[in-house]
């Protein structure tokens, strides 16, 4: 990192941490090949133009995959072709360039992408938006950048959401993936708890004990309208969306122990999925909808099993090494699985391969919990425990890429990565 | 003066902990006039020279009374009832049989180590295993529902296994008490 980018990081990160249970971000690993890119202020006007290549900058090397190359001095090639040669000098393999144009209140941003060792632009697009939609624009661009050069998609404007505990107040906040905008959907004297992403990106089921008993209810974050889907006598918890948005696998005690059950949205038709004699919980489908995933102690342990949504057919155990292994979240291209798995007394986020099934453990940590997915299947977002304290972090599906989430002075939990953008 | 401050510090963090790990059950908050919300409630006996009714409301606040214990605790990763709870599960079924209006709901609960969701599955299998055995001494369905608050209410908040095993537990408490 040179010196202006470490600068405007500093700069960024302090504005974070100033705003009240703003959630702040440290990059603590990075990728082994890092694409060196360039990313100059934005032409035009000044003040937009650097706010929108600032985010763009911090999202782009918090994703581990990029190293920012010294931009001073150096035309981006906004009006006209840049100079490649001097980039290349500067060490950059990828440049962005683009221009910021002021129309009465509302900004034409627009941008460029080039390849500085082949010498080729690789495409741009064009905006028109609000000052206060600068953010959002740059989060859009560096998806663009990113898509471009790593050939998946980019999560920079994709939503988190998570539980904020301070003292005895749980709040239920969603935010942009880089911790900025955090708004409160719910805020409670009683825990929150497995808020869970419907597929369309408007909606969160969640457990609140607001009743004094875990109850499941779906909120729409448009209206924050809520409805409950789920207060059967017992304990109602786990909600997992089926992929067409029609249905929670859920998680009720109504018959006497905790077993799977499908129920609609709208909370009727509640239908019993599966049937054991022990524990049966944390429910997840497939992408495909094919499959649900979930813990069950019915084997004498907690572990990882899958079942067939139509419930036809039988119960495929997935977990063998160990006495503890829980939390089933399969990627969303359907490769992967992550999970929670005690080796050695620590609870540790690890990773199965579906096809082959081998596993790698991806953390050193103690407490991890509540692994969560983001939606180009790259990065995993899990709460775990630092200094006594709940923080939210993140790794790369290989492990190399690590980041810390944390709120000053609050304890944070159960993250969920909300589904790419509209 | 420095070391002085010190030792009242680590004074006042013991009483603190030892005060945040007491097993006072939480029912204890209650006051007895909310004991009757919605549920038609016996009517209090006198208190006589003997002590409370046995089976009279004001038993459940009076410590001397075999039902003034509401907690059940379990073993790690268990939620079989362990003998030296038998005679207070007994006192609280034949409660519920001579009060067949009243009604209770368990809540039990789980230590901190592990996933909420399956911690919330083992506070619900104590909650069971209690509501099951109050049923064999004669409660009826309608009169009993377990829930499980999981690891998320914790009575000890310190990460070792005294306070562990505070929060590996069962609560009974009546209506109007939670």
């Amino acid at each position: 990192m040179n010196f202006r980018s470490f600068l405007i990081a500093a700069a960024w990160l302090a504005a974070a941490s100033a705003a009240n249970a703003q959630l702040s971000i440290e990059i603590t690993g990075a990728g082994a090949n890092r694409i060196p890119i360039a990313i100059p202020d934005f032409g035009g006007d000044q003040t937009i133009g650097h706010s929108v290549a600032s985010v763009v900058r911090a999202d782009l090397e918090r994703s581990g995959l990029f190293r920012l190359v010294d931009a001073a001095g150096l035309p981006s090639g906004d009006a006209g072709l840049p100079p490649y040669a001097d980039w290349k000098a500067r060490g950059a393999d990828a440049l962005a360039g683009g221009r910021v144009a002021a129309a009465g209140a509302r900004y034409d941003t627009r941008f460029r992408v080039y390849d500085v060792q082949k010498q080729a632009e690789l495409g741009g697009q064009a905006y028109g938006h609000q000052a206060s939609q600068t953010r959002l624009i740059g989060h859009r661009i560096a998806d663009y950048i990113y898509e471009k050069l790593t050939g998946e998609r980019g999560v920079f404007s994709t939503r988190i959401a998570y539980v904020v505990k301070t003292g005895t107040r749980y709040e239920l906040q969603i935010a942009d993936a880089d911790g900025d905008n955090a708004q409160t959907a719910l805020a409670s004297r009683e825990p929150i708890i497995s808020p869970s992403w419907s597929p369309d990106g408007d909606k969160l089921a969640y457990v609140s004990f607001e009743a004094k008993k875990p109850v499941i209810y779906v909120h729409d974050l448009t209206s924050g309208r809520r409805h409950v889907v789920a207060n059967f006598k017992g304990s109602n918890s786990a909600p997992a969306w089926s992929p067409d948005g029609r249905r929670l696998a859920v998680v009720l005690t109504k018959d006497g122990r905790s077993q799977l059950y499908l129920i609609g949205v709208d909370g009727r038709g509640a239908a019993r999925l599966a049937s054991s004699p022990g524990i049966d919980t944390e429910p997840r489908f497939s992408p495909d909808g094919r499959w649900i995933y979930f813990t069950s102690d019915r084997g004498g342990s907690p572990q990882i099993y899958r079942i067939a949504s139509d419930g036809v057919g039988g119960t495929e155990r997935l977990t063998f090494e160990g006495q503890y292994n829980v939390t089933p979240r399969p990627s969303p291209d359907g490769k992967s699985l992550a999970y929670i798995s005690r080796p050695n007394g620590s609870f540790l986020l690890t990773v199965m391969d579906l096809a082959t099934r081998q596993t790698q453990i991806l953390t050193d940590s103690v407490k991890d919990e509540s692994p969560s997915y983001a939606p180009n299947s790259r990065m995993i977002l899990y709460a775990t425990e630092i200094g006594g304290r709940g923080v939210l972090a993140a790794v790369s599906a290989d492990g190399r890429v690590k980041q810390k989430l944390s709120v000053q002075a609050a304890d944070v939990r159960e993250p969920a990565w909300g589904s790419f953008a509209k | 003066m420095r070391r002085t401050a010190i030792a009242l510090t680590t004074a006042v963090s013991v009483v603190l902990m030892l005060s945040a790990c007491s097993s006072q059950p939480p029912a204890q908050e209650q006051s007895p006039a909310a004991v009757s919300d919605g549920t038609p409630a016996p009517t209090p006996a006198p208190v006589t020279a003997q002590g409370v009714d046995p089976y009279s409301l004001a038993a459940l606040k009076d410590p001397n009374s075999a039902v003034y214990k509401r907690s059940v605790f379990f073993d790690y990763d268990q939620y079989v009832i362990k003998d030296e709870f038998r005679s207070l599960i007994e006192a609280h079924g034949m409660f519920l049989v001579k009060n067949p209006n009243i009604k209770m709901r368990i809540q039990g609960n789980a230590d901190e180590r592990g996933s909420r969701e399956y911690n919330l599955a083992l506070g619900q299998k104590r909650a069971e295993a209690m509501k099951n055995a109050l049923m064999l001494q004669g409660a009826t369905e309608a009169q009993v529902e377990a829930v499980s608050l999981g690891e998320e209410k914790p009575r000890c908040t310190e990460s070792n296994e005294s306070c562990w095993s505070q929060n590996r537990r069962g609560d009974m408490l009546y209506t109007g008490e939670f």
